[in-house]
């Protein structure tokens, strides 16, 4: 594999727990050198799954997974000293200081940064001495991370890094992820916050039970989305009064009383030819909503799908 | 904030990375093992100070059994058998727990994430639990030895080699019974059977030979029966070619069974 610009490749992945339950479906995607990729999902889609599969925690049950080249599983050793890896969930002794935590795992990492080095890193310098069970929620996720960024991996894999801290830790977790990408590193993320992922990454995989359901740099996601269109159908009108919808590029619409609502994949000459058909007629469009494909519509109606129809008004509200 | 995120940015590729070995790494891990033994008191109580205890305890009723027929006396009686409470409550006791509460705490699961290989976490884990009963076993050596005025061992090889033997097995039974454990509630009941049986019948209070022949027979395959065998024949120098290979068979096939439930038993994260 020599030469080859991607550092993770995955292909056909599966993931079967001992009781039958198949959280991972046959998943494929690539991570290129210096690439910010995340795994967007919901709870549940499989993207810890996934991760522990990348982080060589656990074997996979069908496919292949290549992280620098390597099996992260059967050649560990190759890998985990080029990763840093933070978990879900901290993992660390309670009673234990902060300092005497990252001591301990730069004692089991090449190349490890100096103790004080990794703390300021994350802002925990002041909290060097207090007891890991002292800590809230949002240090030990910096703690975690400061582990992860000991040994200056060259690939990071970060599982919810932001889950738990306030907006501020959150923001400064996104510029430190930004400023370890503008450094060369690769890296991973999975994330149920929409706005993280676009907010970072350059690609991703949208997760939903096990399988990817899309995929690609952002923009590529959105437009593969369609755009919404919706108005009240003024009184005494029908809906084949309207100009043909085949020719507005429609490609589904549904009426929930007078509200009708399009879809299409040409939102701007859905939008002329309707309001100039309202301007000809002389009507109104009462409620005219005209939204063009966003992330949030992507995620949504991946997320819909799955809970019914009735959620997606729920989840943007 | 900017110094700093100027030192997320410096490149990621170093060529002189000073590579970390394995002994490195569970020293590490055994350092801070260590720091959280100091800071846990009731687990210290156990360790540091109950085998000489439960020796000093014990004296009566081993005075109370007529020695003089097998050529035992209270100090070669008591003397191995405060070695098999330091096994037992230094090391398997503490250790099950640190095993089970460390899986339950994810603190295995985040070590796996690292270069740690996965007999080092378990290694490195136990260390120091493994260093304190080595040096409770010569203190308590040299305490019985003054205390009960026994002499110095004739084959104080065989002694050395059923200490070491039984070290093995001790902490090779702690991480299988860590296997067999989902909690930490559930491991202060998962450690009483072999704590019990082997108080009883593994000669730490009444040596094997006293027991009726049927009994002897089941008792010297216990796990710690032979150790403690071992441990006296180093001291009463009366061991045969013969007993001792049976002996050496015993601990070696429990140390393997040990093994064995470990490699495929042993969870590396709480079940949810």
């Amino acid at each position: 594999m020599a030469g080859t610009a991607n550092v993770i490749e995955v292909e056909e992945l599966r993931r079967t727990y001992a009781g039958g339950f198949e959280a991972v479906s046959g998943i494929s995607f690539t991570v290129a050198r210096g690439e910010l990729f995340a795994l967007l999902g919901t709870n549940g889609a499989g993207k810890t799954s996934t991760v522990e599969l990348l982080e060589g925690l656990a074997p996979p049950s069908g496919g292949r997974v290549r992280v620098l080249g390597h099996d992260p599983y059967t050649e560990r050793g190759a890998v985990r000293p080029r990763t840093g890896v933070m978990l879900q969930e901290g993992g660390f002794p309670a009673e234990l200081t902060v300092t005497e935590t990252v001591r301990m795992w730069a004692g089991c990492t090449s190349g490890a940064r100096p103790v004080a080095e990794a703390l300021e890193l994350v802002d925990l310098a002041r909290r060097s001495q207090v007891r890991v069970k002292q800590l809230s929620g949002g240090e030990k996720r910096r703690l975690d991370l400061a582990l992860a960024l000991l040994a200056r991996p060259e690939v990071l894999f970060l599982d919810e890094p932001t889950t738990g801290l306030d907006a501020e830790g959150r923001r400064e977790t996104w510029e430190l992820v930004r400023a370890l990408r503008d450094g060369g590193t690769t890296v991973l993320l999975t994330t149920h916050y929409l706005e993280e992922a676009e907010a970072l990454a350059e690609r991703l995989a949208i997760l939903h039970e096990g399988r990817i359901a899309a995929s690609g740099r952002v923009d590529e996601v959105v437009a593969a989305q369609p755009s919404h269109l919706s108005f009240d159908l003024p009184d005494g009108y029908h809906l084949g009064d309207l100009p043909p919808l085949d020719r507005l590029g429609v490609t589904s619409h549904e009426t929930a009383g007078r509200t009708v609502r399009l879809k299409t994949k040409k939102l701007q000459l859905a939008a002329t030819e309707l309001l100039l058909w309202a301007r000809d007629s002389g009507v109104e469009l009462r409620g005219l909503d005209v939204r063009s494909a966003s992330l949030e519509e992507a995620f949504l109606k991946i997320a819909q799908d799955r809970r019914g129809p009735d959620a997606e008004t729920e989840a943007v509200r | 904030m900017s110094t700093t995120l100027d030192a997320a940015r410096s490149p990621v590729l170093e060529p002189a990375r000073t590579p970390k070995t394995a002994a490195d790494r569970m020293t590490a891990l055994a350092r801070a093992e260590l720091t959280l033994l100091g800071r846990n008191k009731s687990t210290l109580f156990t360790v540091l100070l109950l085998p000489a205890m439960l020796t000093v305890s014990m004296y009566g009723t081993v005075n109370s059994v007529d020695l003089g027929k097998q050529g035992l006396n209270a100090g070669t009686v008591l003397l191995p058998g405060s070695l098999g409470f330091a096994l037992l409550f230094a090391l398997y006791s503490p250790l099950v727990g640190i095993y089970v509460v460390r899986r339950e705490e994810l603190v295995l699961k985040r070590l796996r994430t690292g270069e740690l290989h996965d007999w080092e976490i378990l290694a490195g884990a136990a260390l120091p639990a493994l260093l304190i009963a080595v040096a409770q076993s010569a203190l308590l050596v040299v305490g019985c030895s003054a205390w009960l005025h026994v002499p110095l061992p004739r084959a104080w090889w065989l002694a050395v080699v059923g200490l070491l033997l039984g070290l093995a097995v001790t902490g090779a039974l702690a991480a299988a019974t860590a296997a067999l454990t989902r909690t930490a509630e559930a491991a202060q009941i998962a450690v009483m059977p072999l704590m019990l049986v082997s108080t009883a019948g593994s000669g730490l209070i009444v040596p094997t030979d006293l027991l009726p022949d049927k009994v002897a027979m089941v008792c010297d395959l216990l796990p710690l029966t032979p150790v403690i065998q071992l441990i006296r024949s180093g001291w009463t120098g009366g061991a045969g070619a013969g007993d001792v290979l049976r002996e050496l068979l015993v601990v070696v096939v429990w140390t393997l069974i040990a093994v064995l439930v470990v490699r495929g038993r042993f969870r590396w994260e709480p079940r949810r």
